[in-house]
């Protein structure tokens, strides 16, 4: 029992489990899941179809947030690589084959690993702070994305290509299978080679873990170039998803809600330790979240005021100053505040 | 070299002007004004009525609102600190005025309300900084989505702006000496510049941010107070994007949810173009003014141009934001 309640995951999953009760009160068809077409048909399937962008930028976050850093450049990065695979399909001489879509995916997702590169050098080589090494990415990636479009929604027509949003499986949806599938080999990679180790000790000190032996500059670089590389994953997904690409829009905060989901998942902002399926279930949550919204009878836009009470409470909760607050009913006692590091 | 070695007799006054140079700690201001009059200069010599100075009063006027918003994230960053809210308290600012208006509120007590619900977002953002020690780029993504959320249950539509004396406001025009107009948003904008100036250079309260972003630890070893400061440039802040948000709802005389998206970005890189340290402790607002002039000269350039595309906007404010940090990690590594 003891090893349950203080599990890590326990408040996470628990709040999974409260926002489903909530929308099956509300509507008690919520659960129902049938067949139809030869694939599964329901709220939950659809859930875990659209939490796959979410997810992806999300895994790459977390490993960037374990080395103590931060990746805001990655909605941009998910406009560049929509922009690029669709201008692709569009403008080959067959636009309508497998060849041309996988083609374009693979031009999209080695731009992608170029944008992770220089994230890292910014951030391992020149020394900047991640948040502003990020951003500069992030400023001037929507730029670059309208550049690749011309400033123009492009519109695909290919049926290979929009079933890796929409398509199904083994009866299950594509999106949710590559999600997961990059899930389970980041978690084999971390976890059962020295890499997830090495990743959490450079996010405790990079010094010291430089100075054990580590090449904290190339775990540093790995790191980005991961987080690109998702979500490149995870705009090749959204763009497939609407069939067009819109650089304005595609990705629009979607790392802010991967940090979300980071948060939730209780990878710790401070870096040095992290946790994957708490990511999972952070992605879970925050799509379940978006569909809990207007499911409630609340305009569906409103899900970011949830969103922000939620970013409080879970930041309360791992607060160490909240907690002790809470514990000890006096003041606690001065301590030096470290300098501020945005 | 500093004019104190040189000794004063025997040397002419050109020799005074020559060696003078200018306190290290203005460098990146001088830079940044540089690059403004520069650019300026480049784009009277390629466009023709670039050069005239209702130019220059128009890149005032176009980003009167931005320039208030780059004051407060002045105060922000100069502590170490960085506020990702302030474009959704624009949005939220438009929209809480034009639903008040519509609903029949004496327009003073709308720009009152505006003000106070900035301030005291601002202010809780702070307070969760500080006495929480949540770190002020998650608090204040916080801060973002709740005031995004908020504009979306004051209404998912636009609402037009029709109250006479927000109108009024908007369309009366300042005649200056020689033909030239500005508004009265360009005299609140730069107003603003002026007692941030004031208060940062001159006041307690002013040096105190100084020291934050200095170094913490020592600041409150020093005996000054920290925590009070520290809410208080959030709460400095969410007043500059209240007062953001009434200049652009007389700009744009409606409030819309969508307004402003990362409006917030823009105010950053103003900050940075003006020669501020993201690290905290050094910079001046004047330098965010000039930040924010660069950024308009870069769009104002674009739309004379006529052949380059929106877009370049962004690439360009994200190269020079590039340039300016890596310049800024160059400078910071050789002191250390």
């Amino acid at each position: 029992m003891r090893k349950v309640l203080g599990h890590q995951l326990l408040w996470p999953v628990l709040a999974l489990l409260v926002l489903l009760v909530v929308n099956v009160v509300a509507n008690p068809s919520f659960f129902d899941i049938r067949m139809q077409d030869g694939h599964l048909f329901g709220s939950l399937v659809d859930i875990a179809r659209n939490s796959a962008p979410v997810l992806l930028v999300a895994l790459g976050m977390t490993l960037v947030i374990a080395t103590r850093g931060i990746d805001l450049s990655v909605g941009a990065i998910a406009a560049i690589a929509g922009a690029v695979a669709c201008v692709h399909i569009v403008g080959s001489p067959n636009p309508g084959s497998l060849g041309t879509v996988i083609v374009g995916c693979s031009m999209a997702l080695g731009v992608c690993v170029l944008l992770g590169l220089w994230n890292g050098f910014l951030v391992a080589v020149v020394g900047i702070q991640p948040i502003i090494a990020t951003l500069v990415l992030m400023v001037a990636g929507r730029g670059l994305a309208m550049l690749i479009t011309d400033g123009q929604i492009t519109t695909v027509n290919n049926d290979y290509f929009s079933n890796l949003a929409s398509g199904f499986f083994l009866t299950l949806p594509i999106a949710i299978l590559v999600a997961l599938t990059v899930f389970l080999l980041t978690a084999l990679v971390t976890r059962r080679t020295a890499l997830g180790m090495l990743i959490e000790a450079v996010g405790i000190n990079p010094e010291a873990s430089r100075l054990a032996g580590v090449r904290s500059r190339t775990i540093i670089w790995t790191v980005y170039v991961f987080a690109a590389l998702c979500a490149g994953l995870a705009g090749l997904i959204i763009a497939a998803n609407t069939n067009s690409v819109n650089a304005n829009s595609l990705g629009l905060w979607i790392e802010l809600d991967a940090i979300l989901a980071v948060v939730i998942g209780g990878t710790s902002l401070a870096g040095g330790r992290f946790s994957l399926t708490g990511t999972l279930i952070g992605a879970l949550f925050i799509t379940t979240l978006e569909r809990t919204i207007p499911n409630i009878g609340i305009p569906a836009e409103a899900n970011y005021l949830f969103k922000a009470l939620v970013v409080i409470a879970v930041c309360l909760i791992q607060s160490p100053k909240a907690r002790a607050a809470l514990r000890v009913r006096r003041t606690p006692a001065p301590v030096l505040a470290k300098a501020g590091q945005a | 070299m500093s004019i104190a070695t040189v000794p004063a007799s025997g040397v002419s006054a050109w020799d005074r002007v020559r060696s003078y140079s200018p306190p290290s700690r203005y460098l990146p201001v001088l830079a940044t004004f540089a690059l403004f009059i520069g650019m300026f200069g480049i784009g009277g010599l390629r466009y023709e009525g670039f050069a005239d100075p209702q130019v220059f009063l128009s890149l005032l006027l176009d980003n009167a609102f931005l320039i208030v918003l780059a004051v407060g994230m002045t105060f922000v960053i100069l502590t170490g600190g960085i506020d990702l809210s302030v474009g959704s308290v624009v949005a939220l600012s438009t929209m809480i005025a034009a639903k008040t208006l519509e609903m029949g509120w004496s327009p003073y007590l709308v720009m009152l309300a505006v003000l106070v619900v900035g301030t005291v977002l601002g202010t809780l953002m702070g307070l969760l900084i500080h006495y929480f020690d949540i770190q002020p780029f998650i608090a204040t993504l916080a801060g973002m989505f709740l005031a995004r959320g908020l504009c979306y249950l004051i209404s998912v539509e636009a609402i037009a702006i029709t109250d006479d004396t927000f109108s009024e406001v908007a369309f009366s025009t300042i005649t200056l000496p020689g033909g030239y107009y500005t508004t009265w948003t360009v005299v609140v904008a730069l107003a603003s510049v002026a007692v941030a100036a004031y208060v940062l250079a001159r006041t307690r309260f002013g040096r105190t941010v100084y020291a934050i972003g200095g170094n913490e630890g020592s600041a409150l070893l020093m005996g000054l107070r920290v925590a009070r400061t520290k809410v208080a440039v959030y709460a400095i802040s969410g007043f500059c994007a209240a007062l953001g948000g009434l200049l652009f709802s007389l700009y744009t005389l409606s409030g819309y949810s969508l307004n402003a998206v990362g409006m917030e970005l823009d105010a950053i890189a103003a900050v940075v173009i003006g020669g501020t340290l993201l690290t905290g402790g050094r910079g001046y607002v004047v330098g965010s003014l000039l930040g924010v002039l660069v950024l308009g000269t870069i769009q104002t350039f674009i739309s004379f141009d006529g052949t380059l595309s929106s877009w370049w906007t962004k690439i360009t404010i994200g190269a020079l934001v590039l340039v300016f940090v890596v310049i800024q990690r160059l400078m910071t590594r050789r002191q250390a």
